[in-house]
């Protein structure tokens, strides 16, 4: 076990200014009676403007769990999530379908792109569900941005992973949403790639200020984060800021993943 | 959204298409039915309207009812003084005389030529030069004495030369006329297949028993007087039983025989295109609940990026709209085709129509696009409203299927409560009494339609149980396919379900028609044993239904080896206020009939004198008549008879040969101007002989259209009627199992679809090719059986529910035809499973494993 430089601390509620997302002892019960899994056991965390937060764990942990509460897929058994201000867990449908168009984009494992348009379109499909006029500008730029000017008209099916993923980060991107919720990005890219696209989401939150929150189980893509969450059995066990892979290798090896 | 939907369509372009095949070819149906009864109607339309276009009005014979109908009755003729009076009126410029009947062309056999059932049309034409001539001579000159013109299409098939003599027959026996030259009619480039035969006034005139007799007075209006005047100044002269219209109302009354037959025609042939396309609802809600439960990740994606349930609905339902226009308007033209396929069948089964070129009208175009796109959209809503229910978080779950509906738990209670109403509007159809026609209608209709449904949802809980049962011959015979594909037609029940379910809906109507043929067959055949159980003839037109001339039964009388000759005559007449079927029976009838008399005897047959009548069991309940009842009788000709009831009969199931009232010939004769028989029965001494039967066919050679038929050859010539009509029905059935064909197809391409990782698996741990396809074919065929063992089942109990209520049908269950039918799905499934089955064969091992 190396020598963490790092400090850790126990989870706290964070100071509520500031945050974007704030989630308050959230629980989460699957199923009833003997069979029932508790996959959340009381978890509240805060993330501020601007802030790349991961969240790791060994799988089965509540990791995946959490970030579909934190971004209204599922809703908590208690507890309370917070997105712009709105507390989210009891919208109904088209409150948080509102929600999400104003305020969450998403970035997933296996991309989600729509196969008949081109990435162009895939961009700016969340302005066009939104019934908005796209600025051209901006998706220009953004295109540019994501590295996909010389691609634009491409389908999905002539792109490489790497590049369907970078359409996927545009897509989260184009809205200027509040949070971007992205569920193992690199989890189905190789290494290169999955390199390109840390450092695409890594420029997102430094140049365009944007607000990320990861789950991820791949130590590589958690270093680039602002703060780290490690989960297990549903609670968060240890938070830390600005550690090397190295310790992050460490830190998932104490959890037993 | 609306961009991209229509995207989505264009991704997936196959299964868009074998989706919207299931609407081209119900939509195809309905156009082809309008543009066929259309252009019918038109050529029919044209051919009336053109024999009157140069009259301008028309005396014609009155009778005290209408005698459209086509039972042979027809107006009374009148003296052809009138001719004369009606000359010689002021307002009129012109007039002619005419006469008609049916004439039969004899052909080089000796037997008169019959086309099917058309008509074999005679009259009486003026020379060429007559305003009044609708024909136009292609060759030769128009008849004089003993002459005759015939139809071109009729003398090119008989190969018929000018100058040539040919027999004619009417009334009476065989007139030889000289062939004076070929005519045809206007614009109609074929009549069906009626023949013409056109005569000089005289000669007409005495070939239809009709000397110093009329039928008709063509009439044109002297210049600047109005059809108003020379209708009122006609009437002046018109004795009472005749009557004037104007031309176009003459054309128009006309037309009514065969406007009703088109109308009854085309609601028959649109019944069959209403099948086709609720078949076709069910290929499309199947493949749409299919194709929706594969995007269900694109739709949670949709979701997560902001879409609303309203905007998944909307899409989907805009593409369901697309992909119902298109395919509507593909079938509107499809329709075209169709038509084209529906005149040579008619054609093909003796029944040929008049063909004057198609005709797409205005209705035609709205009504089979209305039709094919609500249809589309009604059977998209609820795989639409399902899309709705897919919650964001599907588009991050591996492996994510549509949830289940909310109201899944209610689908049993909801199916056994909407069979259980099906069949409730069907018996209250059948046995509530006193029900209007269109309720009765109403009933049937909604409960089948409910029935169909129930069942189809029901059938979901059958799946198990019958793919197990129907695939352990697959699982025996197919080695390992044959066992995954049992397993396979069992893993989604619902979509087996829907899937055999549009296959059950064909082969429920198939059964329940075939069973109501053999039913009808059964009980005809039981009928006419026992009620002619003493006759070993029967002598019929060549066409087995025309009437033939007395003159023909009379000779037969005077045949060797003749006992005894029981003649039938047929005709309507008004009795209590209302039109009724009458027949006539001389008193030989007496002993070659045998009825179940609940009052009288036999014997009633030979005495019915001059006022005698006997009447079925139920007419004489409805108007309470009983031994020495008195029945009043007014006849086309206007002239009335008071008959008494002498015995009361029970009809046989099966049918009575009898109209409700039968009287003695001598009364039948006197009040009917060229009475006919429908059918004559001899009894012979030494029964059926080689040699009786050649005494008969000698003395029939003077009547050509008259044959001798034994009974039992009687009896199967009746029925090779309802065999082509039922051969009609199942072609026309045979559309919707097409259509339930596509269904399968479709849910099998999209299942090869959805199993791409499973079938690359299959394939890498050693599965052959051919095994892969004998799996799909072994799938397609269980689920094409498990349709035709509930539509077997349910055609057989619907039969039975109808034949309980038709009293003259009994229930006899052609096994050997089921058979056939089960045998026929099993080629439906195997034809179905051959596009698929390929697909699935040839998907590349390697990127099926890691098709995502």
């Amino acid at each position: 076990m190396s020598e963490t430089t790092t400090t850790t601390t126990e989870p706290t509620p964070a100071a509520p200014t500031g945050a974007v997302v704030s989630a308050r002892d959230l629980t989460r019960r699957y199923g009833e009676g003997d069979t029932a899994v508790d996959a959340l056991r009381g978890v509240s965390l805060d993330v501020s403007r601007g802030e790349l937060l991961a969240v790791m764990g060994p799988s089965g942990s509540g990791k995946s769990t959490l970030m579909h509460i934190l971004a209204g897929l599922d809703r908590p058994t208690s507890g309370e999530v917070t997105i712009a201000g709105t507390e989210i867990s009891k919208l109904n449908d088209n409150d948080l379908t509102k929600l999400r168009r104003e305020h969450i984009g998403f970035v997933f494992q296996f991309f989600n792109l729509l196969p008949m348009l081109d990435a162009e379109e895939n961009v700016v499909l969340p302005l066009s569900i939104a019934g908005e006029k796209p600025d051209k500008q901006w998706v220009n730029e953004l295109l540019d941005q994501v590295g996909l000017a010389q691609r634009r008209a491409h389908k999905p099916s002539e792109l490489s992973g790497g590049q369907q993923q970078r359409v996927a980060i545009g897509r989260a991107l184009v809205n200027k949403p509040t949070i971007i919720f992205a569920d193992e990005p690199t989890g189905n890219l190789d290494s290169k790639t999955s390199g390109e696209i840390l450092e695409l989401l890594e420029r997102s939150v430094r140049e365009l200020n944007q607000t990320i929150v990861m789950v991820t189980h791949e130590p590589r893509a958690a270093a680039i984060a602002d703060r780290i969450l490690f989960i297990d059995d549903g609670l968060i066990v240890r938070e830390a800021r600005e550690i090397s892979p190295h310790d992050i290798v460490a830190a998932m090896e104490e959890l037993g993943a | 959204m609306t961009a991209f939907a229509l995207r989505g369509l264009l991704g997936r372009k196959l299964r868009t298409a074998l989706t919207a095949i299931a609407i081209v070819l119900g939509v195809a149906t309905v156009s082809g039915t309008y543009v066929l009864t259309d252009s019918i109607n038109n050529a029919f339309h044209s051919i009336f309207y053109e024999t009157r276009a140069g009259s301008d009005a028309v005396v014609s014979g009155k009778s005290p009812f209408d005698v459209s109908g086509g039972t042979g009755t027809s107006a009374p003729s009148f003296d052809e003084s009138l001719l004369q009076k009606v000359r010689a009126l002021p307002e009129v410029a012109e007039a002619q005389g005419q006469v008609n009947g049916d004439a039969h062309l004899i052909g080089k056999n000796g037997k008169a030529i019959v086309y099917g059932g058309a008509p074999n049309l005679g009259f009486s034409i003026a020379d060429g030069a007559s305003r009044f001539n609708p024909l136009q001579l292609v060759s030769g000159s128009w008849p004089k004495a003993d002459e005759v013109v015939v139809d071109k299409s009729t003398a090119s098939k008989e190969h018929f030369k000018i100058g040539q003599v040919i027999g004619v027959q009417s009334q009476g026996p065989v007139k030889r006329l000289r062939m004076s030259g070929t005519v045809k009619f206007g614009s109609v480039s074929t009549i069906g297949g009626a023949t013409l035969a056109g005569f000089n006034l005289p000669t007409a005139q005495q070939l239809f028993d009709k000397p110093g007799k009329l039928d008709e007075i063509a009439v044109a209006a002297a210049q600047g007087v109005s059809d108003q005047k020379l209708i009122s100044s006609i009437q002046s002269v018109l004795p009472p039983d005749t009557q004037v219209r104007t031309a176009q109302a003459q054309a128009h009354e006309d037309a009514k025989d065969t406007d009703s037959f088109i109308s009854f025609l085309q609601k028959f042939l649109l019944g069959f295109g209403g099948v086709a396309l609720f078949v076709g609802s069910f290929v499309i809600a199947n493949s749409l609940s299919i194709t929706i439960a594969q995007r269900t990740r694109e739709f949670a994606t949709l979701r997560t990026l902001g879409a609303s349930r309203p905007q998944i609905l909307r899409s989907v339902m805009l593409e369901a709209l697309v992909m119902g226009v298109l395919a509507s308007i593909v079938g509107l033209f499809a329709g075209l085709a169709l038509a084209k396929g529906l005149f040579s069948l008619f054609d093909a089964v003796g029944f040929t129509l008049p063909n004057n070129g198609l005709t797409l009208e205005t209705r035609t175009i709205v009504v089979a696009l209305i039709v094919g796109i609500v249809v589309t959209l009604v059977a998209s809503l609820r795989p639409a409203l399902r899309a709705t229910r897919v919650p964001p978080i599907a588009a991050v779950r591996e492996g994510a299927t549509l949830p289940e509906s909310r109201w899944a738990r209610f689908r049993l209670p909801a199916a056994i409560v909407v069979t259980a109403l099906g069949f409730a509007g069907l018996v209250s159809g059948l046995f509530v009494p006193n029900l209007s026609t269109g309720q009765i209608l109403l009933l049937m209709l909604g409960g089948a339609l409910l029935v169909f449904i129930g069942i189809a949802l029901l059938s979901v809980r059958l799946i198990g149980p019958l793919a197990w049962s129907l695939g352990w011959p697959a699982s025996k015979i197919g080695g390992a396919p044959g066992t995954l594909a049992r397993d396979n037609a069992r893993r989604n029940p619902q979509r087996t379900a829907s899937t055999a379910s549009a296959l059950m809906i064909g082969l429920a109507l198939v059964t329940l028609v075939s069973l109501l043929a053999s039913g009808i067959v059964a009980s005809f055949r039981g009928a006419v044993n026992n009620i002619w159980r003493n006759a070993d003839y029967a002598i019929t037109a060549q066409n087995n239904f025309d009437p033939i001339p007395i003159a023909a039964s009379d000779a037969v009388k005077k045949a060797p080896g003749v006992i005894e000759v029981g003649d039938v005559r047929a005709g309507e007449a008004l009795a209590f206020g209302k039109k009724i079927a009458i027949t006539a029976v001389n008193p030989p009838a007496a002993n070659v009939f045998n009825l179940d008399w609940t009052h009288g005897s036999a014997s009633v047959m030979a005495n019915l004198g001059t006022d005698g009548a006997f009447v079925d069991k139920d007419y004489a309940k409805s108007h309470h008549l009983d031994i020495g009842s008195p029945v009043p009788l007014t006849f086309s000709d206007g002239s009335q008879e008071l008959l008494n009831v002498k015995g009361i009969f029970d009809p046989p199931t099966g049918g009575s040969p009898f109209g409700r009232v039968t009287m003695s010939t001598t009364v039948f004769d006197k009040h009917t101007s060229n009475p006919e028989n429908v059918f004559s029965f001899v009894v012979m001494k030494g029964g059926q002989t080689d040699a009786n039967q050649a005494a008969l066919d000698r003395t029939l050679q003077d009547f050509p259209n008259a044959k001798a038929a034994t009974r039992q050859k009687f009896i199967d010539n009746q029925i090779s009627g309802l065999s082509s009509i039922l051969n009609i029905l199942y072609v026309l059935l045979a559309l919707s199992v097409v259509v339930s064909l596509f269904g399968i197809v479709n849910t099998l391409v999209l299942t090869v679809f959805e199993r791409t990782r499973e079938i690359g698996m299959l394939r890498a741990i050693g599965m052959t090719r051919r095994q892969v396809r004998r799996m799909i074919r072994h799938e397609s065929v269980i689920t094409a059986l498990i349709g035709a063992a509930i539509g077997i089942a349910l055609g057989v109990i619907l039969a039975a529910l109808l034949i309980a209520r038709v009293d003259f049908i009994v229930l006899s269950i052609p096994i050997g035809q089921l058979i056939i039918f089960a045998l026929a799905a099993i080629l439906v499934g195997i034809i179905a499973a051959i596009f698929p089955a390929r697909r699935a064969s040839r998907l590349n091992v390697l990127q099926a494993l890691q098709y995502e």
